[in-house]
């Protein structure tokens, strides 16, 4: 290989490395998501105190303003906010993560299907779809979680996922839509592609983009699903700790103890930022028009 | 001489619907009746302004689309009721240049592994082997082996053509069916592309298919041009015939419009009036008669037939 063409780099990947660097959107991003990301994975050394001990004189540590001993203050049970943010951080980043893996494959599955072979096959699809997404999501959710009996950590990722799928289908099914009428679709059939081929060798190599882009707003949005459940008491259950529940909790002495709701929502507001950012780095990038 | 390429009668009506809710619906007649025949090693012009069917009429020659009626034979073997194994030696045989040299490439594909995709569906080369023929076409081409990890962005639009041109001659076909592979490009590129057409042509014993709507660019390649209107042909002849000689009205005009080199003026632009052809409102008798300025009185009532007016020369008009 001469050195020209290394330069010009035989992966698609690093082609992509100059860029990564002058994106502000991305680097900010990214440092935001890696430092949440360093927060939750090393929880249990860096919390301060055991986040579901409550102490034994409880009067003297109940409700207490930041301070010194407990920087974020304490809830009503006396336990630090900050280790138990620390540790919401686990739930959270994994609920939101663990959704979007699961639903993407689907998601992507029922979007190509539908795209690529049109017809019957799609009517019937979108038109699920579209049922799955006319239907409220929160009521939904109240109803799933009825359904599923005890709220937990697996029910949160389920009644997620079962509203979460639609947007990703709808997604790779437009882009499928658009992808099927290019020239290269076409030049691959004349060539005798199969359709497995044509499936997976073309339209998916081409939805990527999109999906990665859609990835990264989408774990934000399980985030925030995460706490809106959390808030209504439909999340993790105690003693477990997530960002919703920590809300929901605060949410009671929001006149007299407003940083028991500021904390958890800040470090909500900041995780949904950096992985916004993040994404919209990634379409910034991955938009053909830069490509020069 | 046994012809190449036979097209009987071909049709090709996409439905439509007009009106957001129970609209009535109504037909787009794209391709409605078009029959010619290709010979063995010869270039046959496809000419006709935007809409006409020329493009319609290429992608169901290579079924890429399903006709609503009609015949193609490709040397004894007919397309439309091929089964699965003839189809996939006709895909072998019949390939396509596409017009935009933007889309017809896949952005996510590698030179190699564009060109290479043919040689890989027909098990004809793996591995080294492959490379070494796809560094092969690309240097038939006018391209080198250098290219091969490249990808289609890094590319001008001649250079894509050249891939694409690589990628249909890589299964090694008979009839390469070139869908206007140079009204994309600059003037100048044109003419690279053109030049190479006729010495791969020359080299490989080709037979070609050539779609335009520049005359100029068809009359220097075709040996015999179809001029199409409507999704019909209204006037098929040899290349030089039909300059000298156009016999069609629209033909006339479309011959009118060339630009000359010379710039001092020759003969008189032949305007046509009247609205642009619309496939779906399909005029009664002759469809080009509302914008004929040699329109008589039979022509809205009497649909004419494609008729051999001399020897080799065919029209579809009552003037003749």
């Amino acid at each position: 290989m001469s050195e020209r063409q290394r330069q010009n780099g035989r992966r698609y990947g690093r082609r992509l490395g100059g860029r990564w660097k002058w994106h502000r959107g991305i680097l900010l991003g990214s440092l935001i998501l890696f430092f949440f990301g360093l927060i939750a994975l090393l929880s249990p050394l860096l919390s301060p105190y055991d986040p579901y001990r409550i102490p034994e004189k409880l009067q003297a540590f109940s409700l207490l303003s930041p301070g010194a001993d407990h920087w974020l203050g304490t809830d009503l049970l006396g336990r630090d906010l900050l280790s138990r943010i620390l540790y919401g951080a686990r739930i959270s980043l994994l609920v939101g993560v663990v959704v979007e893996l699961a639903v993407t494959p689907v998601g992507v599955t029922i979007g190509l299907f539908a795209g690529y072979f049109g017809g019957k096959i799609d009517a019937v699809l979108m038109r699920i779809t579209d049922a799955v997404m006319a239907f409220p999501g929160l009521v939904l959710a109240i109803a799933l979680t009825a359904v599923l009996e005890r709220p937990g950590f697996l029910s949160v990722i389920i009644v997620l996922a079962a509203v979460r799928w639609t947007t990703v289908a709808r997604l790779v099914r437009g882009q499928v839509l658009s992808l099927r009428e290019a020239e290269h679709i076409t030049a691959a059939v004349a060539l005798g592609a199969r359709k497995g081929r044509i499936i997976f060798r073309h339209l998916l190599p081409n939805c990527l983009a999109p999906i990665l882009v859609a990835m990264t707003f989408g774990v934000a949005s399980n985030i925030l699903s995460e706490a809106g459940l959390g808030f209504l008491g439909l999340g993790v259950q105690p003693p477990t700790v997530s960002w919703g529940s920590l809300l929901a909790e605060g949410a009671v002495y929001l006149t007299v103890k407003p940083w028991l709701c500021i904390f958890p929502g800040l470090a909500i507001t900041c995780t949904v930022l950096g992985f916004h950012l993040l994404g919209d780095g990634l379409r910034d990038i991955f938009d053909p028009r830069l490509r020069s | 001489m046994e012809p190449l390429l036979v097209v009987k009668d071909l049709k090709k009506y996409f439905p439509v619907k007009k009106g957001i809710f129970f609209g009535e619906r109504a037909e787009l007649r794209a391709v409605d009746g078009v029959s010619f025949e290709i010979r063995r090693g010869e270039t046959m012009g496809l000419v006709g302004e935007s809409g006409c069917g020329k493009s319609t009429t290429a992608r169901l020659i290579l079924r890429l689309l399903e006709p609503t009626a009609g015949e193609v034979y490709f040397g004894k073997t007919a397309v439309f009721t091929a089964n699965k194994e003839e189809m996939r030696q006709l895909r072998r045989k019949l390939q396509i240049v596409f017009q935009d040299p933007y889309s017809s490439l896949d952005p996510r594909m590698s030179v190699e592994e564009i060109v290479g995709e043919g040689l890989t569906i027909h098990r004809l080369a793996k591995g080294k082997e492959k490379s070494e023929r796809v560094a092969e076409l690309l240097e038939m081409v006018g391209l080198g082996r250098e290219h091969l990890g490249r990808y289609p962005h890094e590319f001008s639009g001649g250079q894509r053509q050249r891939i694409g041109i690589a990628r249909a001659l890589a299964v090694g076909p008979e009839l390469l069916i070139a869908d206007e592979p140079v009204s994309a490009l600059d003037v100048s590129i044109q003419a690279q592309v053109i030049n190479l057409f006729e010495d791969l042509q020359k080299e490989l014993g080709l037979t070609y298919l050539f779609i335009a709507h520049d005359l100029r660019v068809v009359k220097h390649i075709s040996d015999r041009v179809a001029v199409m209107y409507l999704g019909q042909i209204v006037e098929l002849t040899e290349s030089d015939e039909l300059y000298r000689n156009p016999l069609h009205p629209y033909t006339q005009a479309l011959m009118s419009a060339i630009p000359a080199a010379d710039p001092r003026p020759k003969g008189r632009r032949m305007v046509l009036e009247g609205d642009p052809l619309s496939p779906i409102h399909i005029p009664s008798g002759c469809r080009f008669h509302p914008r004929c300025p040699k329109r008589f009185d039979r022509c809205d009532k009497e649909e004419p037939v494609l008729r051999e007016v001399s020897a080799g020369h065919w029209v579809s008009c009552h003037l003749y």
